[in-house]
């Protein structure tokens, strides 16, 4: 790895995994569940270099997280890595397939379709007796690559998403230095002139869209087993309506930027849920008001303008 | 056998014909300048060779081949190229992210070659060197132009497109550009169709000249010749003959 933002990322997983031997358990179950939500955030962060914001990202969280909770409960399968990645397997399938409708859309339609798409999930989930309806129901990974791992946040759990998130991260810093990469920004300046120059806008969308579903996807697989339950308030408009938030949060300059806002917007809300428990959504709009107003290119500006200092 | 060839094409916006049964064949390697008035159907055509609208009736063909009902990626692959009378750039890119884009783009698709050494060939013919690094948004107009041409360039086209190469160009840097540009592709053997207001630029640079008057053709031939042309002074460049 030459380049320095992939030897952060690995300095980044080595402080979280020595850190993890010491954190207290409330503070790893929050460090995984920001780093699997920080997952989803990384699939809008690319959706968004390419010019599209999803509101529908909940769809593919819950997809994960609902694949997770049939190969646990239905089929009685209880390795996380495998269930993980069975959650990633199916939010690509879905949205190979929705995502070839959504790829002729942009702006508002996008999103709204997105939305919609999610919202549907949502009403089947509550509908559905056999899926726990409103309730959903509990998981529980015994073994993780075949290692024995205690229930819920374990710190073999911590490690796997520390390393899942690595993972993520370094492989979409690769693939925006690649060319299909590179194909993003453009599309979101000015796509008429992608197709002039010979690329099809409607397959490198899609091909981000798919993208985005599988770090979704594995992001709501790990929280779920972190959590222990999964229930349909996972596709819901509002959950969708967070991964925005901190995508906002946190801006979109660096693949790391994602899951420092995730860890931050879980602290906020840990916090404010604490001291405030009935105005806490007012204590997170008013950080999302500063954010707006004095970094508007997210939390991750402060660090390029550090950069950017002589 | 012509490159390009237009035959009987017509493109009608409501009552105004844009198109109006144009004909005509462009031989390789040649440098062909289009003029006329403003709506005289000139980008119309270049809109219609390279995909972004389709004729009413009438075809286009490429090496004999119809091209009409292609989009403007089929027919990019093909061999033709266009930049474009306002640069259509990525502008939040730099300079150099442009070409890497256009050149990787072309590469992908067969162009051949190393994307580093083409962006840097790019840079050095098309004088770019010095704003590599600087973002397409901030760049002068002249510059703008370059860039928007040589992305153009880099899927290696046989015929290139120029919609008004030098509008909103200075006058002390039109036949700058014209040159950077004419150095860059002539060697390459490209086909070269421009279309141009200054006549000046028309007379220095084309070695044929199509005059286009309400969607028609009013006059073919060389500079001097259509130039000196009645109705070309008349309806083009804006001379009235006297009574």
């Amino acid at each position: 790895m030459s380049d320095r933002t992939a030897r952060a990322l690995v300095l980044a997983l080595a402080i979280l995994l020595v850190a993890g031997l010491v954190l207290p358990k409330w503070a790893i179950s929050l460090a995984i569940i920001s780093l699997g939500k920080g997952l989803v955030v990384l699939g809008m962060m690319l959706l968004m270099r390419t010019g599209l914001v999803s509101f529908g990202q909940g769809l593919y969280y819950a997809v994960g997280a609902y694949a997770v909770g049939i190969l646990n409960q239905v089929y009685k399968f209880s390795d996380a890595m495998l269930m993980v990645a069975a959650g990633a397997l199916a939010a690509a399938l879905i949205a190979l397939v929705l995502g070839a409708l959504l790829a002729g859309y942009r702006a508002i339609f996008f999103a709204m379709l997105t939305l919609a798409f999610s919202m549907i999930l949502y009403g089947l989930l509550v509908k559905s007796s056999a899926l726990g309806s409103t309730d959903g129901f509990n998981v529980d990974a015994r073994t993780l690559a075949g290692i024995p791992m205690g229930g819920g946040a374990s710190y073999t759990l911590y490690a796997f998403a520390s390393i899942a998130a690595f993972l993520g991260a370094w492989g979409l810093h690769r693939y925006q230095g690649s060319l299909l990469g590179r194909i993003a920004p453009a599309i979101r300046d000015n796509e008429l002139r992608v197709e002039y120059l010979g690329a099809s806008v409607r397959a490198v969308v899609l091909l981000n869209y798919v993208i985005a579903a599988v770090l979704s996807g594995a992001g709501g697989a790990i929280v779920a087993l972190a959590v222990g339950h999964i229930d349909p308030e996972m596709a819901y408009w509002t959950t969708s309506g967070e991964f925005v938030f901190v995508a906002i949060l946190a801006g979109t300059g660096s693949v790391a930027a994602p899951f420092l806002g995730s860890a931050l917007f879980e602290a906020i809300r840990t916090v404010a849920y604490q001291y405030s428990p009935y105005t806490w959504q007012m204590v997170l709009g008013a950080a999302m008001l500063a954010v707006i107003m004095f970094l508007p290119s997210g939390l991750w500006s402060l660090f390029e303008r550090r950069r950017a200092r002589p | 056998m012509a490159i390009l060839e237009a035959r009987n094409l017509v493109k009608r916006f409501g009552a105004v014909a844009a198109a109006d049964g144009i004909s005509f064949a462009i031989e390789p390697d040649s440098v062909v300048g289009l003029i006329g008035a403003n709506g005289a159907g000139k980008t119309t055509f270049i809109n219609m060779a390279t995909g972004y609208l389709k004729p009413d009736s009438g075809a286009i063909f490429y090496q004999g081949a119809e091209i009409t009902p292609l989009a403007p990626r089929a027919i990019t692959h093909r061999g033709i190229c266009r930049s474009f009378q306002v640069p259509q750039l990525f502008l939040s890119l730099t300079v150099r992210e442009n070409l890497l884009v256009s050149a990787g783009i072309a590469v992908r698709h067969g162009a051949g070659g190393r994307i580093e050494a083409q962006v840097a060939d790019s840079l050095e013919r098309f004088a770019l060197a010095a704003y590599a690094d600087k973002l397409a948004g901030v760049l002068p107009e002249g510059i703008r132009k370059l860039l928007d041409i040589a992305m153009a360039l880099a899927a290696r086209p046989k015929v290139l497109l120029l919609d008004e190469p030098t509008s909103g160009v200075s006058a002390e840097e039109k036949f700058g550009v014209m040159d950077t540009v004419m150095q860059a592709v002539r060697p390459q053997g490209v086909t070269v169709l421009f279309v141009e207001h200054d006549m000046e630029i028309v007379e220095r640079y084309g070695e044929r000249v199509l005059a286009f008057y309400e969607g028609r053709i009013i006059a073919d031939g060389a500079p001097r010749q259509v130039l000196e042309n009645p109705e070309v002074r008349e309806f083009v460049v804006g001379e009235h003959a006297a009574h």
